[in-house]
């Protein structure tokens, strides 16, 4: 039986000035999901995500949010103002926005601050100004950002660009721990290699849901062309699709068992 | 020895003088506090702007038979807020927004002076501000619009402090992000409107910028970078204005002046090494490399 939709997309075209950058878009994130979208750039990935946050509202068609479903959401590391004065305590306490008078958080507050960072393994790095971090340690930050809402959604926009193999090995690894624990967790991506190992669901995305599913589904040359625009190689390695850039045709083959 | 003390007490006898000085320490507070929040959101520019745009509403206001200072403000307001829903827009950016809408006010202000005669404040103190004749109306509307700033920015402090990070994620996070801008031009308004008497239209975008850069030099916190930007603009309101006594020079000259002076004292002190802070005040760019930390820590 399938979990409960906690965000329906119904039919969304969405555009900025005119211009579509999704049409007809139908998917589904329910409660458990972890689902990675991936396309080019400018397929409508981050679009898409702001569609499911509410930050957008769609030309036509319908979103469709669960009645009181918190959505937490981390941004692309390369959108931030690394040189804003503000604390890794300062910056989880954030998502604390309102319901109290004084500037200065409450003891509890200050006590789910260091719970939160405790539990993402960076409850040292409290007093550091966020230029100071690592990139995986600012995507813990954000983490712990979005996780002190307590939502039953995270959503994540390109959490992978931009990091080293381990920092993206850390990240996702972390993430399906999250997952585990039952938070729902949606990501963009332009990285079909780091998705196809962690991720059980993937939407290949451009303008319109080109395929939806299992990555070995999804990850297969003739979705890959249509999303990416390029003819690709897929290669079997351990029982997962690996994508290799191909200069001509499409060759499928096993590499090992 | 008695002498110098007797010349330093000496404007303190004058009455024109005490109150400048309390209106000088008043804007300085003023334009520290707010000029944080401006120039971490990147709109440096807005203050020089919006003091040019709310001259405008000056020479427009008595000419439409409306107290100089409700229409100045009014006309402040309405283009603070009409550049702020252009940017939100995101199709022009915020320094394009403020050029056209401040330069055409601007503009309109000059027009309407030449065209029909100056039936408001004297030119030269708009421009560049005056301790003459500082009445206590004024006093009382920069220590309105300090304490309008103080509650404002006490009460919201965290939804200032993140829409001003992080605006996106503000907004999903339950922050009223559109009503916290308008709310900050409204602030930015009054205490612009305030404050042009003593600093002058030329002159009040320094007083809102160089309080909050030094303070960013000097400090990585946003609450400590709150306060001294608010102390550094008090303390060169006062000593610019004491030097304006003695010098023999505009208000907002010196206050200014004073304000350039301990920025070159700051940047001289620290080696320079404080400037990277400042010169990523607005900046949305690449990752930064990260300091590499102690081992274990990761």
């Amino acid at each position: 039986m399938s979990a409960d939709p906690l965000v329906c997309v119904e039919g969304v075209t969405f555009g900025y000035g005119g211009t579509p950058v999704l049409r007809d878009v139908t998917c589904t994130v329910r409660a458990g999901d972890f689902t990675g979208i991936v396309g080019p750039s400018g397929s409508g990935k981050t679009s898409l995500l702001r569609l499911l946050l509410g930050t957008e509202r769609p030309g036509s068609g319908r979103v469709v949010r669960a009645p009181g479903t918190a959505v937490s959401y981390v941004p692309q590391l390369e959108t931030v103002n690394w040189s804003f004065p503000v604390t890794v305590g300062e910056c989880v306490l954030m998502s604390r926005p309102a319901g109290r008078l004084l500037p200065w958080p409450t003891r509890q507050e200050r006590a789910d601050v260091a719970d939160v960072l405790d539990r993402l393994g960076i409850g040292e790095l409290s007093s550091r100004h966020i230029r100071e971090l690592s990139g995986g340690q600012q995507q813990r930050m954000f983490l712990a950002r979005a996780l002190l809402r307590r939502p039953q959604l995270l959503l994540l926009d390109e959490p992978t660009s931009g990091v080293d193999v381990q920092t993206r090995h850390e990240v996702l690894h972390l993430l399906a721990d999250l997952n585990a624990e039952g938070l729902a967790v949606v990501l963009t991506t332009h990285d079909l290699n780091g998705m196809a190992a962690h991720l059980p669901h993937l939407v290949a995305l451009h303008q319109r849901v080109v395929a939806s599913g299992p990555p070995a589904e999804v990850i297969v040359p003739d979705v890959l062309e249509r999303t990416f625009g390029a003819r690709m190689e897929v290669l079997q390695h351990l029982g997962m699709p690996v994508v290799v850039d191909s200069p001509g045709d499409v060759v499928l083959r096993e590499v090992a068992s | 020895m008695g002498g110098l003390w007797a010349a330093f007490l000496d404007p303190f006898s004058y009455e024109f003088f005490v109150k400048g000085l309390a209106a000088a320490v008043l804007a300085g507070a003023l334009c520290g506090l707010i000029g944080v929040f401006i120039t971490l959101r990147g709109m440096s520019y807005i203050g020089h702007g919006l003091s040019h745009a709310i001259f405008g509403g000056y020479a427009a206001a008595p000419l439409l038979g409306v107290p100089v200072v409700l229409g100045a403000g009014a006309w402040g307001l309405a283009s603070a807020l009409a550049i702020n829903a252009i940017t939100r827009r995101r199709r022009v950016g915020a320094d394009a927004a403020i050029g056209v809408v401040t330069t055409a006010s601007f503009a309109l202000g000059v027009a309407l002076l030449t065209r029909f005669g100056n039936k408001g404040p004297a030119f030269d103190s708009l421009l560049f501000g005056s301790i003459n004749g500082v009445r206590a109306s004024d006093l009382l509307l920069l220590g309105g619009a300090l304490a309008l700033a103080a509650v404002v920015f006490t009460v919201l402090y965290r939804q200032f402090l993140f829409s001003s990070f992080d605006p996106d994620v503000a907004q999903v996070s339950g922050v009223h992000v559109a009503r916290i801008d308008a709310l900050l031009m409204l602030v930015l308004s009054v205490s612009i409107l305030a404050t042009l008497s003593i600093i002058g239209v030329t002159l009040v975008a320094a007083t809102l910028v160089i309080p909050a850069v030094v303070a960013r030099m000097l400090s990585d916190s946003f609450a400590r970078m709150l306060w001294l930007s608010t102390a550094i603009g008090t303390a060169c309101g006062a000593v610019g204005m004491y030097a304006s006594y003695h010098l023999l020079i505009p208000s907002g000259t010196t206050i200014v002046l004073t304000h350039a002076v301990v920025f070159v004292l700051v940047l001289a002190g620290t080696g320079g090494r404080t400037l990277r802070r400042a010169a990523g005040l607005d900046d949305h760019g690449d990752v930064p490399a990260a300091t590499p930390l102690p081992v274990g820590v990761r």
